[in-house]
């Protein structure tokens, strides 16, 4: 379970995430929606102690994550950011395989060499595994960066916009990766999407934000619905029954 | 593996070949066969093994400061000499020259390295405040506050008729290494083996802030790390033999190309490819006007120049 208690972040005058209170259930997948603004990105660069708090705190597992030691939360919780540039040459394999140091310190032994490989494979990376990332295209490299925030097999994994670059097949490849990995190992994943049809069909729980506070939290029937949909977006959004799921349509 | 222990055999032979050019002759076979009368001996113990020895030490520290440079600012093009690093070391050591003559000479590096430290700390202050969005900028930035600390440091020595030590310590010069007299550069040889032992913490650094807390690393504290490793290997140099120009960018940016970034694997060539190319410029530097002697930094400096106009104009092509 991730708890936020009101937590507050401001750039000068600016509140940019404004006394928000949301609990996140443990274990399945939850999507934070909301419009370009809204604070999705600093809500989870606070969760995961990249971004100072202004006010309020953030318990993980039971962990004050500004109180606890990093290197513990390292190993309890994972976070991919939105935007990420690298100007060192590493390979797609050595990328992944720093995902491991918070346990190997630098010195994968076996067992981590094995979490490396299946990283590698679950992301569909082996024939890329010895190319230099700056040789990558941009979904090959956001599939890299996401491997490694899988290698570091943590309970908690936060990814901002992780189907950013992604074509059809491997944004879905990934959601049943990350689907998997809720059922079969009990983690707890929360992503930022902004495509709700993706959040509306494998999310377990929805967070939605608008002006940096909660628009509204809870399972996809509660959230995906035509007046909230409304509300959060301000446009008309459609929302169809499609194999029992919700389906929104917004092109027009 | 194979292509670094040639690596490590060419550094040999260089060092071979350095131990024997000089003013005087080296007359190996004598020596070997016992007809010498110890002369040559002497030469080999007082000046020459130690020479190469300063090459060696120099070059590969210089060069994994280098490395260290530039995977804490995140750039290609940051060094020693182009963050501030040398000239805030110079003036430091010039300060100390001045304040306390009579320090011993390690205490005199000790007193350049907190300048040096604080002057690179002020570049990396800097960048924080101007986010500069061409890579290219960022060294231009270093030489601007390395020329403002320069003419600070010609200020002082002008007044001081210490103008002859401070171009010294600017120009790499190899000529008066002497036993007894290069001895602190076994420092930078030791943070080097540092750098090795930190290698990975420092790979985590270079990607960034974000990435590294994210594993549960202390980024200030590897950022400290660094610069304090580059700091003290700069004035140590500085200190013994004088800056040795672009030895820490192109180095790193060739190693770079060829085996990629990861410092674990990156720093045991940046040592050996930084000592032979220092090795291999001294010793043209002997041989081109012989018996006279080109001082390193020149050579390095001309050699350097073009090496790095190469780079940036490599970059320049591929980012476009
Ligand atoms: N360093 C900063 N300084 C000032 N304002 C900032 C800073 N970072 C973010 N902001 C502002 O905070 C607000 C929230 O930004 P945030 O990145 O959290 O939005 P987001 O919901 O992730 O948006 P997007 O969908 O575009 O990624 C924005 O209005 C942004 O302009
Ligand atoms: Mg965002």
């Amino acid at each position: 379970m991730i708890h936020a208690n009101e937590v507050t972040k401001r750039y000068g005058d600016a509140v940019v995430v404004d006394c928000l209170s949301v609990t996140i259930p443990k274990g399945g997948i939850t999507s934070i929606i909301g419009p370009n603004g809204a604070g999705k990105s600093t809500l989870l660069s606070m969760l995961a102690r990249l971004l100072k708090m202004d006010g309020g705190s953030v318990t993980v597992g039971g962990l004050d994550v500004t109180a606890t030691a990093s290197d513990v939360i390292a190993r309890r919780l994972a976070i991919l950011r939105q935007d990420n540039h690298l100007s060192a040459r590493l390979t797609v394999r050595d990328l992944v395989t720093f995902g491991r140091f918070p346990y190997s310190r630098g010195r994968p032994t076996l067992e981590d060499k094995a979490h490396v490989e299946r990283a590698l494979a679950y992301l569909d990376l082996g024939a890329l595994a010895d190319r230099y990332l700056d040789e990558l295209s941009g979904g090959q490299r956001q599939r890299a960066f996401v491997a490694m925030v899988l290698c570091q097999d943590t309970d908690y994994v936060l990814l901002d916009e992780p189907l950013n670059n992604l074509d059809m097949k491997h944004a879905q490849s990934m959601m049943k990766t990350l689907r998997r990995a809720t059922r079969d190992f009990g983690k707890t994943v929360v992503l930022v999407l902004h495509d709700i049809n993706f959040a509306s069909w494998y999310s377990d729980f929805v967070v939605a934000m608008k002006g940096g506070r909660l628009a509204a939290a809870g399972t996809v029937d509660e959230v995906i619905r035509e007046d909230m949909l409304r509300e959060i977006y301000g446009m008309d959004i459609h929302v169809h029954e499609v194999a029992g799921r919700r389906i929104a349509l917004y092109y027009e | 593996m194979r292509a670094l222990l040639l690596a490590v055999l060419v550094m040999l032979v260089l060092a071979c070949v350095s131990l024997l050019v000089g003013v005087t002759h080296m007359p190996v076979w004598a020596m070997l066969s016992g007809y010498d009368d110890g002369h040559a001996a002497r030469i080999l113990a007082i000046s020459r093994i130690p020479r190469t020895l300063a090459l060696v030490l120099a070059g590969a520290s210089m060069a994994i400061a280098g490395l260290i440079m530039q995977m804490m600012i995140r750039n290609r093009f940051a060094e020693p000499t182009t963050s501030g690093t040398v000239e805030a070391a110079s003036l430091g050591l010039l300060v100390v020259t001045i304040m306390a003559p009579e320090l011993p000479v390690m205490g005199k590096m000790l007193a350049a390295a907190a300048f040096a430290l604080a002057g690179t700390l002020l570049f990396v202050q800097l960048l924080r405040l101007v986010p500069l969005r061409d890579p290219l900028m960022v060294p231009l930035l270093g030489i601007m506050l390395g020329g403002v600390i320069h003419a600070v440091a010609t200020f002082i020595a002008y007044r001081f008729d210490l103008l002859q030590s401070l171009l010294a310590w600017t120009m790499g010069d190899f000529s008066g290494v002497l036993r007894g007299r290069y001895e602190l550069l076994w420092v930078g040889g030791l943070l080097a083996a540092v750098a090795w032992i930190a290698a990975d913490r420092f790979t985590v650094a270079g990607l960034g802030r974000d990435f590294t807390t994210n594993l549960g690393l202390n980024y200030k504290r590897v950022l400290a790390l660094g610069l304090v490793i580059v700091s003290m290997v700069t004035s140590a140099v500085i200190v013994t033999v004088g800056m040795i120009p672009f030895l820490g960018l192109i180095v790193p940016n060739v190693v770079s190309l060829t085996v990629g970034d990861n410092m674990r694997r990156a720093v045991p060539w940046v040592a050996v490819l930084g000592a032979i190319f220092v090795l291999s410029c001294d010793i043209l530097g002997r041989i081109i006007r012989a018996p006279y002697e080109i001082p390193l930094g020149t050579v390095v400096g001309v050699v350097g120049s073009a090496m790095f106009l190469w780079l940036v104009l490599r970059k320049r092509s591929h980012a476009a």
